[in-house]
């Protein structure tokens, strides 16, 4: 498909020296009152697809927010390869190779898609303004050599065509996409979708799927999927963890989850027998 | 257009029709002085009035502006933070050129060359820019409007009573010329302030200032056209169109707008020092408000975020007034005389003599009307208000509208 691309396939050639990718411990988030994550706990591993579900409000954006540190979980804590993650900045989180899409997409609409791309590679980039205003040597060096690489996942991602389109005038299958592609510019080793497939139609829900697994496959990218679509979670997710009202109610594989009391107990309701009360 | 490298792709000049141009466009700006030299034949017609020192001088103002109005537009059209403290680090600039470049005397002045005292006013401004900015970053819209607000009035507190620098209120003070020293020797090597001959072409002062600053200001623009297709440029955009996401994609939000007020401030350092000793004796409420409003309506008019808009917007503003009193100059000409088809249209808009009603007054304080000072005051209003509404990319936008007519013509899309 795109060799460019994939030749910057994550190297896991050397030994591991932690235990999990990203290991979750038992975070509590609260604002005021309102317990919006309440003791949630799991881990994921190199390369694995790990789903989190949910109904609706139940604490799966947060997450995702104290991940990235955008919120500030009072209690537990986030590991990255070992590594603790709490108290760093948003951008610090971007530097270590966590990367992250929205459930609304928040792509920078004024800038062209190409742009958009490029500022995912700001992480992996260093010239500083003055370098970058004066256009020498390096600084434009490296904007080739960025450039080349952000032509890869266009590519990749099949939207060629819409290259030099301010974002904001694109169609929102086309949107998500480029969302995915900014995320992927960043080279990260783990890949946070928010509800990727939501408001899409049949056939762009087969294809996001398709760059998904891809992008487990091909470009070895652990990925945290956050989404609604219970057809595309249980097809594709490795392991799946459940939340309701911020509480922890099941983790493990697809089949698993999908049989527990719990589960169908926050989807489905309770059956009670009319007439008893 | 097929490119085969990315650079060619994303080459300042990508197009041939750009390049023609604009190269077209450089040499008009190069003969515009040149019309008034004898011997030379008429090159431009029909602008060769340009080339009247008045006329010279409003081009001169504008390429300063540009150079302002350039450091506004990285801080508030690419990086989307409104300030209205402009004026202040103008000032900033200003009066540092002048600490540094001035000949010694009852004021502050140390007698640097040019050299010396122009990069340094851009650096002074930025480093009281980024000293105030932890300040002023922490707060968004209206409210960073208003802390650069209060820097304006702080600093025209300031500069009012730090008279053994800039001669206070009274006097003011006067500015070193533009004028290329290697050091402190008697004669300039380059003297721009001056009559002379360059190459045996005998130019007036007002034409060599003209052509420092143009080169200047193509200087400047090529650093804002850089800067914005880099790295940092696409982090103050970022930051700008989604402040969160960009955290979360790893841009620093803090140091980045940090350095779009740092840039910023050094763009009106220097337009700052340029302005004072184009200008020759300033006082210091010279960088006041209204300054920084103009700055504003440069962006805003020019279409903001787009470095071609910000030049347009230069030109217009700093153009209209003389527009506006040229053509209610030529109205009430027209009136006056009282032989045309359109008398009493024109009749309706200017004040001819006392108990006339109109619009326009152009004789001083006789009768009703807004004078042309006030009447530019309240077109600049006008117009910011009527581009944000109908135009918010500004003359930037008329003319891409334009040009997108013109490349399906003659179909309709």
């Amino acid at each position: 498909m795109s060799g460019k691309l994939l030749q910057r396939r994550v190297d896991r050639s050397g030994p591991a020296d932690y235990d999990h990718l990203m290991e979750v411990r038992d975070i509590h988030l609260s604002f005021k009152g309102v317990k919006a994550i309440d003791g949630v706990s799991f881990h994921v591993d190199d390369g694995e697809l790990f789903a989190i579900i949910g109904p609706n409000g139940a604490g799966k954006t947060s997450l995702f927010n104290s991940i990235n540190q955008v919120y500030h979980p009072q209690q537990g804590d986030i590991l990255w390869k070992g590594e603790s993650l709490m108290g760093l900045k948003p951008n610090h989180t971007a530097e270590r190779g966590i990367a992250r899409t929205f459930q609304n997409i928040a792509l920078y609409p004024h800038m062209t898609v190409l742009e958009n791309i490029l500022t995912g590679r700001h992480v992996r980039m260093k010239s500083g303004w003055l370098a970058g205003s004066v256009w020498l040597g390096k600084a434009k060096r490296e904007e080739m050599a960025n450039r080349e690489i952000v032509e890869g996942i266009i590519d990749f991602l099949e939207i060629e065509q819409w290259r030099k389109y301010p974002v904001g005038l694109l169609p929102y299958g086309v949107q998500k996409r480029v969302e995915m592609g900014r995320a992927l510019a960043m080279d990260p080793e783990i890949l946070m979708l928010d509800e990727p497939v939501a408001g899409m139609n049949l056939e762009e829900t087969e294809d996001m799927a398709r760059f998904i697994l891809d992008v487990q496959d091909e470009l070895g990218i652990a990925i945290i999927l956050v989404e609604h679509d219970m057809g595309l979670v249980m097809d594709i997710a490795d392991r799946v963890l459940v939340v309701d009202f911020g509480k922890q109610i099941a983790i493990g594989e697809p089949a698993e989850v999908q049989q527990n009391p719990n589960v169908i107990k926050a989807y489905l309701g309770e059956e009670v027998e009319i007439g008893q009360q | 257009m097929l490119y085969s490298s990315y650079e060619a792709d994303q080459a300042l000049m990508n197009t041939g029709p750009k390049k023609v141009i604009l190269t077209l466009f450089l040499l008009f700006l190069a003969f515009i002085p040149l019309q008034m030299v004898e011997g030379i034949p008429d090159l431009i017609p029909g602008f060769d009035f340009l080339g009247n020192n008045d006329w010279l001088k409003l081009l001169s103002t504008a390429c300063i502006f540009a150079i302002g109005a350039l450091g506004l537009n990285v801080l508030t059209g690419l990086a989307g933070q409104v300030s209205l403290g402009h004026a202040f680090f103008m000032g900033l600039g200003a009066y540092t050129a002048a600490w540094l470049g001035a000949a010694p005397g009852p004021l502050a002045g140390i007698g640097l060359p040019m050299w010396i005292w122009l990069p340094a006013a851009g650096v002074v401004a930025a480093i009281v820019g980024v000293a105030v900015g932890p300040t002023a970053v922490r707060v968004r819209g209206l409210y960073l409007a208003f802390v650069t607000l209060g820097l304006v009035f702080v600093g025209e507190y300031i500069f009012r009573n730090w008279s053994t620098l800039t001669g206070g209120s009274q006097s003011g003070r006067t500015f070193p010329d533009f004028e290329l020293r290697l050091w402190k020797e008697e004669t300039p090597l380059v003297d721009f302030a001056n009559d002379g001959t360059w190459f045996g072409v005998a130019l007036s002062g007002e034409a060599k200032t003209y052509y420092l600053l143009v080169f200047l200001l193509v200087v400047f623009v090529l650093l804002a056209k850089n800067l914005q297709r880099t790295r940092a440029g696409r982090a103050f955009q970022s930051i700008r169109d989604r402040d969160i996401a960009a955290e979360i994609m790893g841009v620093n939000e803090f140091k980045y707008k940090l350095t779009a007020f740092g840039i910023s401030s050094f763009y009106a350092g220097v337009a700052g020092a340029l302005l004072a000793s184009f200008v020759g004796r300033t006082i210091p409420e010279r960088w006041d408000l209204f300054l920084s409003v103009q700055f504003i309506a440069i962006v805003l008019i020019g279409g903001a975020g787009v470095v071609t808009g910000t030049l347009l917007g230069s030109v217009f503003v700093i153009t209209l007034p003389r527009i506006v009193q040229d053509f209610t100059g030529w109205l009430t000409e027209y009136v006056t005389e009282g032989n045309g088809v359109f008398v009493w249209l024109a009749d309706l808009l200017v004040v001819t003599g006392e108990g006339d009603f109109g619009l326009i007054n152009v004789q001083q304080g006789i009768g009703s009307g807004l004078s042309v000072s006030i009447l530019n005051q309240v077109l600049y209003g006008l117009l910011i208000i009527g581009f944000l509404i109908f135009e918010p990319l500004g003359l930037y936008g008329i003319w891409l509208r334009i040009r997108n007519y013109w490349k399906g013509w003659p179909f309709t899309y």
